[in-house]
């Protein structure tokens, strides 16, 4: 796989067929920039583009050149040369195969050696409550567990240069956990999020307004001094989740902030 | 005059696909007419008609619409080239995995739904693995690691086809068929053949015999135990 430098998206048309405010963006290698908005802003779309490489094949006419190049149409589309891996939002799968069938399959697809399951298997038990089985029925995991495997199949099997994950907040399982477990050093990473915590610990967000990219907005270093603070506020609830997960109850709320 | 014939299970998206290549087609100067062949009902012909193309409907009722379609080949031509098109496309009912109904000098296009699951490539046949095209559609509501693996049964089956991607409600890979579309083969069907024999069916249940008493069955019968034999005069 050759090494990616840089990837750049050209701007195209909104929904309602304007061009989108933002023309352009460059991101190289190590970069983590955020995609947040409403819902129905277009925030997936923008995922699906650059996942497809569009050339301005797509709806919204965006362009994605890879090092300043369009791919060839090889690359984009045979999964041993694609260069990207995502997760999207969804939240279980419908092949009809056990997780061992599915994982030496996709590991086939992406050309790595098959005893990588284990390995996938081990990290996606990390993200959730109830440990995965191989011979578990793919179909019948709870979107927990599916969402777990699809963060484990995505770092491990379609292990890439460029890593675009679609709202890893839902589901339950450790947010915190399964975004280190996908963004790589020297990655370009796209993260789709409503989530304040997650949004601030990006570079760089775009703003999505009407299915195109509205603005593009620099993570101000106060922004990143606040990002710390709420990073102790999200650890404190994500710590009170799992006392009262696991049948505990609550005494008093014992947090101190003292900056805000 | 190039002939695509497009083949799928129904519900695939054939018709969706259909819609946004046409709109390319026409973006290019091209005018094809189309003809949909269903079995009781169809309102596809009236969605393509609203594009502004000619369009024929053909309902084959209780006869094999494959059948159907290939003894209507002909009248499908004529009304193609009546309409002074550079290009018939012929959309066909999709109902069973015995037959394809691709002729030799044709474009063959298998629309394929990718959420049916990745043991649907191994099960759906001739219209699959004689395919020149394929298109998937639905990936969109799949993982991408299911949308790999669907890609490679399908390539398990047909190594030789071109797999194309494709949304049938936003459009996304409609380009791309639309090439595909331009770059047919300006076809002579006057000695066209089918790349892949009609279904079989020839016993008495063909012409209308509705007992179901084993004695009653006429003509050439295959038993679940593998035994194939001819009972008749």
């Amino acid at each position: 796989m050759k090494t990616i430098e840089s990837i750049t998206i050209y701007g195209g048309l909104n929904k309602n067929g304007i061009q989108e405010r933002v023309r352009k963006i460059e991101l190289k290698k190590g970069d983590i920039i955020g995609i947040v908005g409403p819902t129905g802003s277009g925030k997936s779309s923008l995922v699906s583009d650059i996942e497809q490489i569009a050339q301005e094949d797509t709806n919204t006419l965006r362009k994605v050149l890879i090092n300043h190049a369009t791919p060839s149409l090889k690359e984009r589309r045979d999964p041993r040369l694609k260069m990207i891996a995502q997760l999207s939002q969804n939240m279980n799968f419908i092949a009809d195969m056990t997780v061992e069938e599915f994982l030496i399959m996709h590991s086939k697809c992406r050309n790595k050696d098959k005893r990588i399951i284990h390995d996938v298997i081990e990290s996606a038990n990390l993200l959730t409550g109830e440990a995965i089985q191989l011979q578990d029925n793919l179909t019948a995991l709870s979107g927990g567990q599916s969402r777990a495997l699809m963060v484990a199949d995505v770092a491990i099997i379609s292990e890439s240069p460029i890593v675009l994950i679609d709202e890893i907040e839902n589901a339950g399982i450790r947010k915190h956990e399964a975004l280190d477990m996908l963004s790589g050093k020297g990655k370009i990473i796209f993260v789709v999020t409503h989530d304040p915590v997650i949004a601030l610990t990006t570079g760089k967000r775009i703003i999505m307004k009407d299915g195109g990219m509205d603005e593009l907005i620099n993570t101000s270093a106060q922004e990143s001094v606040i990002s710390c603070d709420l990073g102790l506020i999200d650890q404190y609830m994500l710590n009170l989740r799992e006392l009262i997960r696991t049948g505990q109850t609550i005494e008093q709320l014992e947090l101190q902030l003292t900056n805000v | 005059m190039k002939m695509i014939i497009v083949a799928g299970t129904p519900g695939a998206g054939k018709t969706s696909v259909l819609v946004h290549i046409i709109k390319h087609l026409q973006s290019r100067d091209i005018h094809p007419s189309v003809v949909k062949i269903d079995c009781i009902y169809s309102e596809d012909a009236e969605r393509f008609k609203k594009l502004g193309v000619p369009a024929l409907l053909g309902l084959s009722k209780d006869m094999c619409p494959d059948h159907y379609s290939i003894y209507n080949t002909w009248e499908m031509l004529e009304f193609a080239e009546k309409n002074r098109s550079e290009m018939l496309i012929l959309e066909t009912a999709g109902l069973c995995h015995r037959c394809a109904p691709y002729t030799q000098n044709c474009l063959g296009v298998c629309v394929i739904d990718s959420t049916s699951g990745p043991n649907t490539p191994r099960k759906v046949g001739p219209f699959l693995s004689s395919a020149d095209v394929v298109a998937i559609t639905k990936g969109d509501i799949i993982s991408q690691a299911e949308r790999e693996i669907f890609r490679e049964r399908i390539l398990e089956m047909n190594p030789t086809c071109s797999v194309t991607d494709v949304n049938g409600l936003t459009g996304y890979g409609s380009y791309e068929l639309a090439d595909h579309f331009l770059s047919a083969t300006d076809g002579s069907f006057d000695n066209d053949t089918l790349r892949h024999t009609a279904p079989f069916s020839v016993c008495t249940l063909c012409v209308g015999e509705m007992r179901v008493n084993r004695k009653y069955h006429r003509g050439l019968l295959r038993k679940i135990n593998g035994i194939q034999e001819y009972t008749g005069e």
